[in-house]
């Protein structure tokens, strides 16, 4: 029998605010244990949640970037559940009245080959909520110890309906959530940091049968290979079980990306019964439309989109629009060269295979780098003027990214100009090169174009490299043209 | 003159401002009565003497030096035991946090030191203020100041009994269905609850965070409205706090007059009232007619259901608002225990009391996967209708009038039945869940003694309008100017 794979994912996306959810102290990584907290924090007798507007700023965004409906008033519930990480035994989170409903992730799937473009989907999204992290265990031998830095973090939980087919498919949509959520400025989603944390629901079941098959919760899943190494794992375990004439239990399963296998957590029998009810010391939010339209202006075009424009209106190729529009600063600095200049291509090709590359192995962010959109402007100016030739351009660039140099004074300073500025000169090459080599022109004339090859090795050489190939070629061709 | 220590704030606030006596000597006659009161009312779960003392030692610095805050500037206010003040013990009388001292101020602790009040002791309760008689203090019962043999009320009794008795100025209690009203009742003082919303709740600890207020107890109206307007306000720290101007409510008092139309719920005065307290509100209920005040009858037809309703809502808040103590943070934590979810039941079963464990079992129940909808859901739905009541009555009247409690203070041990103390309530719980003002003003005594209350139920954030109502009854009676032997 053939089987379909179902996979719907919870994502978890860490807010980058100043401060926690419910409390002035601030949100952070790294620090000392127990250093971010105070009596909220810390659920002391008698302290009250207030609510973090700028966490609830970045929901609306991600909602908005995703296209989802923003709710005109939602509202904050308790999750009532025991265990040391979290200070008030609740976690304040949205129950029945999320923030954001519906929306979707596009996603490409890969292509045919490297340089087309695959086919691209939408993965529907069921909703998104706001809620706060809870703290961290660190266990040891004969006891553990908690630590609630992270504990009052703003979290936003993403969950897609489950309609991802393929490891492939789950691996494509985190790809480009992460990408959006730090588009739109809301969380950097290190997921080393724990700022973006993954949750899948994965099934099987006849291919042609439209109800769910037996679901199973896989945790743990804490990079982006291991989402696509625990789902195809989960997926072949799912498929040997059924094979074997077994059956699926419903259960949560934990994935060891270390070893490549999970092993159960709990059945369905042991799930929580949360008693979820309405928060009542948070009131709840009405979102208006005057909310929305400002961080509307906020929201920035996503990588897709962007994609499409760069494509269409700078006519670059999809393998260079698919190096330039995943990062935005990168985007930005692309688009920025590319109007100083004018010519697009150019400008693309140089930050896609030169500047990441230096960057790369000077270890280097683009922010730190020397060169500016600009130099590249300029360098792209220098090389199409027939100033400098391509390699001599080279390194020009290389010069530029290690001194910030402008590309014109590294061509003075190192001689890297092309010459002869003299036409004269550069026309007596020409002649002498037609009058050496009898059998290429008589071919020329008689219609074989690539025969002005020949002249051209003749004069280049006389020159030293340093000659132009636009202006030689266009000098040849007017004495060959001469009567 | 009555002694010093059973003088009203706005008595020492002229005595200090007139440099009479000095907020030292007041604090020293209060520290030297309650020690010598304090073993048979046992108001107070602890006190900080030398504290209270150099409070009052900077408020009369100030004064010395012109800088005097106003008519709490120097006055012992004391705490119930719920409210955070820096440094000091915070126990909700429970062996949960028997030696939890707090590390930060609530937000009334932190407007009362800016008037400049001296803070005086911490007041024993029921513990997690559940209760109607401070019996189910971890720590002591308290007695009442009139009959020491008899319950001061609760779940703030140690608030009401301490001012009774004259070992505080003022004191501060938390109201959530009636603990501020029923004890000030009991005691023979006046006990405020004022809107939800109208005072923060920062530094409370929570019991039903939707009913919860903190409100004054005091010897007068006007002193509670001295004291009311020191605490209330927004406050950024409680969401749930109410946006908007506090207006001066002492000098509201003088200009508001009546006659005021007031209505009498027949609901409130059927079967279980004492006659003794029927009898003494007719009375009030005459003397307001007599004023020239329109009487009406009017129906609250959900109060039937009030109970119900309020033991829903606060068990369910409640099993969740104490989620927290769970012995790994601070508080209470078993030996011994073998493993995290062991460490949670013993810490729980050692450190909370019967009436708590029964609260938090009753919550947990309503709120469980199943039952929400036919419980807490409906309670809340019913709650609408509850305030929607009360609403509609003041379409025609200013203020309701109602007993405070249908029965007078009550021997200790006397009542062991859960359901049959939470009759008690059964006058105030309404105010609560539709989120009103409510006053509890002394309005006689039983042959035998005991203190009767009357309650007087305001229209939302018009507390100046009811403290009016309030004031214009106890001008013409002298039942403040009683005090109990001791």
């Amino acid at each position: 029998m053939n089987y379909e794979v179902v996979i719907g994912l919870e994502v978890h996306v860490q807010i980058k605010t100043r401060s926690k959810i419910f409390t002035r102290v601030a949100a952070g990584y790294g620090h000392e244990p127990n250093t971010l907290t105070d009596p909220v924090v810390l659920a002391l007798p008698g302290t009250l949640p207030v609510m973090n507007k700028a966490a609830l700023d970045a929901v609306i965004k991600a909602g908005l970037l995703l296209g989802c409906q923003i709710a005109p008033v939602c509202k904050w519930d308790r999750k009532n559940y025991f265990y040391p990480d979290s200070p008030k035994n609740y976690q304040i989170s949205q129950y029945d009245q999320p923030l954001c409903l519906g929306g979707s992730v596009e996603i490409e799937l890969p292509g045919p080959a490297r340089n087309l473009m695959g086919e691209h989907k939408k993965i529907p999204l069921t909703r998104i909520h706001l809620e706060e992290d809870v703290g961290k265990l660190n266990h040891g031998a004969t006891d553990s110890l908690v630590d609630y830095n992270r504990a009052g973090t703003p979290l936003m939980e993403i969950v897609s309906d489950p309609a991802m087919h393929s490891a492939e498919e789950a691996y494509a949509y985190l790809t480009s959530l992460r990408a959006a959520m730090v588009y739109g400025g809301i969380s950097d989603c290190d997921m080393e940091k724990g700022q973006l944390r993954c949750d899948a629901n994965i099934s099987i079941r006849p291919v042609g049968q439209t109800t769910l098959g037996t679901k199973v919760e896989l945790k743990n899943l804490n990079s982006i290979s291991f989402v696509r190494d625990g789902i195809a794992h989960e997926i072949k375990r799912q498929l040997a079980v059924v094979e074997r004439g077994g059956t699926l239990v419903q259960e949560t399963r934990d994935y060891d990306g270390q070893t490549g296998t999970s092993q159960s957590l709990r059945s369905k029998e042991m799930a929580h019964d949360y008693r979820y009810f309405p928060d009542p010391d948070l009131m709840p939010v009405k979102v208006d439309e005057a909310w929305k339209t400002r961080l509307r202006a906020e929201c920035p075009e996503l990588p897709f989109d962007k994609q499409r424009r760069f494509v269409e209106q700078y006519q670059l190729p999809y393998t260079l629009t698919s190096v330039l529009v995943w990062d935005r600063t990168l985007a930005d600095y692309f688009e920025s060269a590319a109007k100083l200049s004018g010519k697009p291509q150019a400008v693309g090709n140089w930050i896609a295979n030169d500047l990441l590359r230096e960057l790369g192995s000077a270890k280097l962010e683009l922010a730190q780098s020397k060169v500016s959109p600009a130099q590249i402007a300029a360098l792209v100016k220098l090389v199409d003027s027939g100033a400098v030739l391509t390699n001599a351009a080279k390194e020009i660039f290389i010069e530029m990214f290690s001194s910030g140099d402008q590309p014109e004074a590294i061509a003075e300073r190192k001689g890297l100009k092309a010459a002869p500025t003299d036409a004269g000169e550069l026309e007596q090459w020409c002649r002498d090169a037609i009058a050496g080599n009898a059998k290429a022109v008589a071919e020329f004339k008689s219609g074989k174009d690539s025969a002005i090859n020949a002249l051209k090795g003749p004069v280049m050489k006389v020159g030293k490299g340093k000659a132009n190939p636009k202006l030689v070629d266009e000098t040849l061709r007017r004495l060959l043209a001469a009567p | 003159m009555s002694e010093l220590y059973f003088q009203s704030i706005a008595e020492h606030a002229a005595g200090l401002a007139a440099k009479k006596y000095s907020a030292v000597d007041l604090t020293k006659a209060v520290i030297a009565r309650t020690k010598a009161v304090e073993g048979r009312v046992q108001a107070f779960n602890s006190f900080d003497e030398a504290d209270a003392l150099a409070q009052a030692a900077e408020s009369d610095a100030r004064r010395a030096a012109g800088q005097a805050r106003g008519a709490l500037d120097g006055i012992p206010i004391g705490l119930k035991d719920v409210i955070a003040v820096t440094g000091q013990p915070l126990t909700a009388s429970s062996k949960m946090l028997a030696n939890f001292v707090s590390p930060y101020d609530g937000t009334v602790t932190v407007k009362l030191k800016q008037a400049g009040a001296v803070l005086w002791g911490r007041l024993n309760c029921d513990e997690f203020a559940m209760g109607s008689s401070t019996e189910n203090s971890a720590f002591h019962p308290t007695g009442n100041p009139w009959d020491p043999t008899r319950v001061p009320g609760g779940s703030s009794g140690g608030s009401a009994a301490a001012l009774a008795a004259g070992e505080a100025t003022a004191t501060l209690g938390s109201d959530t269905g009636g603990s501020i009203r029923q004890p000030a009742a009991f005691c023979g003082v006046v006990g405020l609850k004022p809107t939800y919303g109208l005072v923060s709740r920062y530094g409370l600890i929570a019991f039903a965070s939707s009913l919860d207020q903190i409100g004054p107890f005091a010897r007068t109206v006007e002193d509670a409205a001295i004291v009311l307007g020191a605490i209330a306000g927004h406050d950024p720290l409680d969401s749930t706090s109410f946006k908007a101007d506090v207006p001066d409510y002492r000098a509201e008092l003088g200009a508001r007059q009546g006659p005021w139309r007031l209505g009498i719920p027949k609901e409130y005065f059927g079967a279980g009232l004492d006659p003794e307290i029927g009898a003494a509100v007719e009375k009030a209920i005459a003397f307001y007619r007599a004023q020239g005040c329109e009487i009406k009858e009017v129906s609250l037809p959900h109060t039937q259901y009030c109970l119900d309703t309020y033991y829903i809502i606060a068990t369910a808040e409640a099993s969740s608002n104490l989620a927290r103590y769970d012995g790994i943070r601070y508080g209470h934590r078993a030996k011994n225990a073998k493993d995290v979810v062991d460490l949670y039941f013993q810490s729980r079963a050692e450190g909370f009391g019967a009436e708590v464990k029964r609260r938090i079992i009753l919550g947990t129940y309503v709120l469980s996967s199943g039952y929400y909808d036919a419980y807490y859901l409906r309670a809340q739905k019913v709650r609408t209708l509850i305030r929607q009541d009360f609403l509609n009555a003041y379409r025609d009247v200013d203020a309701l009038l109602t007993p405070t409690s249908p029965i007078p203070a009550f021997k200790i041990g006397e009542k062991t039945d859960p359901l049959a103390l939470y009759l008690c309530d059964i006058y105030t719980i309404g105010v609560n869940l539709a989120g009103l003002p409510g006053i509890s003003v002394p309005c006689g005594f039983t042959k035998s003694g005991l203190p009767i209350g009357m309650q007087l139920i305001g229209q939302p954030f018009n507390e100046a309008g009811l403290l009016a109502i309030a004031q214009a009854y106890e001008k013409a009676h002298e039942w403040s100017a009683r005090h109990p032997n001791l």
